[in-house]
């Protein structure tokens, strides 16, 4: 018995039965999109030895036994397009510690596909059929643009070139805190989140050509000014972010070297290092075929269906 | 005190910021595509009641504020402090102006309200949403005039002027509404 049996208990679920309607329908049409367009479904696990090094993600760790909760998928799907399975999606749960909010719940469900043989162009025109066919947009309002252009529209400031300290005194505007000993990134990140994203048009907008201080685990490029950029991509549906894609890293050195660096910014923020994932090394060394790659949170898009304004709204039981 | 960090953020938290008290009044993550995760949080300064907007990186966190609100009866005061009493513990404390503020103009001995106390000190002070105030000095009544719409100013016990129906008279019991300083109704001596 409860200390306090005048409290009723809050069993019911945080969704409503449309809602639940709604998200077993999307589901659905996720996978006949994919079934007619031949992607193969591949239903990989969740518990793993290792996980994302990424400084910003933390992962629930499981005691017994001694494993991670996946963030993404994507380490296990990269080990799979190394065999030759060819293009391949999964649609599952993915789990972020402390990510709560509006927005985030710590256990999501989110969809990741991987293309062998295409580039992020030829990607985000396929996330915008499935969006069009969905989402009930239509294909003509979606819009690409640039990292650059988007910033100088919005803050007329060139996010290649500007120096940090311009960057750390707009971003430290926009937060009202110092961001003087804040990274480039870290920045970016700020200015573009509380400044950029409410002032994006509606509908779909593309943001490709990142800087490259933002790579993750994009692979570099050299744009149209001659500026490397990485070659990554985010996708906004009227203003809140969906998905992320990249066209994919496939050198396991620089691989390596980047599993290294977000150690060093772990240690630097008080977090424990991350072990490299060997075998996801291995598979790079054996060889990824040349993909493009995204993951997009599907309660985002239910909310977007749905016009909620918090994922509890979407999720059956949320945390 | 203990400190909390942004993960434990929510409405009604007592923190410390830039030294002062204050309570935050919500708190929304915000988290860019692969970056660093943010806190955007509205705090209210309950020192100055102003409200501000900050921004934390997840994982910060602030020392907890010593504020608690009790109950207490208002005794009496004394031309520069306000006094109040616990009720169990008949512990007494003194509030000056600058906590007591506009609320002074709703406090009647004896009554209880509920008083901010920060480190051990009154910090604010909040009278009951409804009490019960003695028209002290209005206009005469004006009888039969009930049904129309039309008001008077008249003053109160503690010195508040409020907008009352032109039927009231001196020396008749209103209930006040403390929050909008509205007329809301005849009390029952």
């Amino acid at each position: 018995m409860s200390d306090n049996s005048d409290v009723p208990i809050q069993w019911r679920p945080s969704a409503s039965h449309d809602a639940l309607i709604k998200r077993a329908r999307l589901l659905a049409q996720v996978r006949d999109f994919f079934a007619l367009r031949r992607v193969l479904e591949v239903d990989v696990p969740v518990l793993g030895a290792r996980t994302v090094s990424d400084p910003h993600l933390d992962s629930v760790y499981t005691e017994l036994p001694q494993r991670y909760l996946q963030t993404s998928p994507e380490y296990f799907m990269k080990r799979l397009l190394a065999t030759g399975c060819g293009p391949i999606y999964s649609l599952a749960k993915a789990f972020r510690a402390g990510d709560r909010g509006h927005r985030h719940n710590p256990e999501f469900t989110l969809l990741e596909w991987y293309r062998p043989g295409w580039d992020e162009n030829q990607l985000m025109e396929e996330l915008a059929d499935l969006l069009v066919s969905v989402a009930c947009v239509s294909h003509e309002t979606a819009q690409r643009v640039s990292y650059r252009d988007i910033f100088l529209a919005t803050v007329n400031l060139d996010p290649h070139q500007a120096s940090l300290a311009a960057l750390a005194e707009l971003a430290g505007d926009v937060a009202q805190r110092d961001m003087s000993d804040e990274s480039r990134a870290t920045c970016l990140d700020v200015i573009f989140s509380f400044e950029i994203e409410a002032r994006l048009p509606p509908g779909v907008v593309f943001v490709q050509d990142y800087p490259a201080c933002m790579s993750a685990l994009a692979q570099l490029g050299v744009d149209a000014c001659g500026v490397t950029v990485a070659r990554r991509f985010e996708v906004f549906l009227d203003r809140s972010e969906l998905a992320n894609g990249y066209f994919e890293l496939l050198d396991a050195d620089e691989q390596r070297r980047r599993f290294q660096s977000d150690n060093q910014q772990r240690r630097a923020m008080g977090k424990p290092e991350m072990l490299a994932d060997e075998k996801l090394l291995a598979a790079l060394e054996a060889g990824l075929p040349s993909c493009a790659g995204v993951a997009l949170g599907i309660d985002r898009l239910l909310m977007h269906l749905m016009g909620a304004e918090h994922i509890a709204e979407v999720i059956a039981f949320a945390d | 005190m203990a400190n909390y960090s942004t993960n434990e953020f929510r409405s009604g938290l007592k923190v410390m910021l830039d030294g002062d008290p204050c309570s935050i009044i919500d708190n929304e993550f915000v988290k860019p595509g692969k970056g660093q995760a943010f806190s955007r949080v509205r705090l209210k300064n309950l020192k100055t009641a102003r409200v501000w907007e900050r921004t934390f990186k997840s994982g910060e966190s602030l020392e907890a504020a010593d504020v608690s609100e009790q109950n207490m009866q208002y005794l009496y005061n004394d031309g520069e402090y306000w006094h109040f009493m616990e009720p169990d513990t008949y512990e007494q404390h003194q509030a000056d102006k600058t906590s007591v503020g506009d609320t002074a103009l709703w406090l009647r001995e004896q009554d209880t309200c509920v008083v901010t106390l920060y480190n051990g000190s009154p910090l604010a002070v909040a009278a009951a949403n409804h009490v019960d105030l003695e028209i002290t000095e209005t206009d005469p009544g004006l009888k039969g005039d009930t049904a129309q719409g039309g008001t008077k100013p008249a003053t109160l016990s503690t010195g508040a002027v409020i907008k009352v129906p032109l039927f009231l008279n001196q020396g008749e019991l209103v209930s006040v509404d403390t929050r909008t300083g509205e007329y809301i109704g005849r009390a029952k001596k």
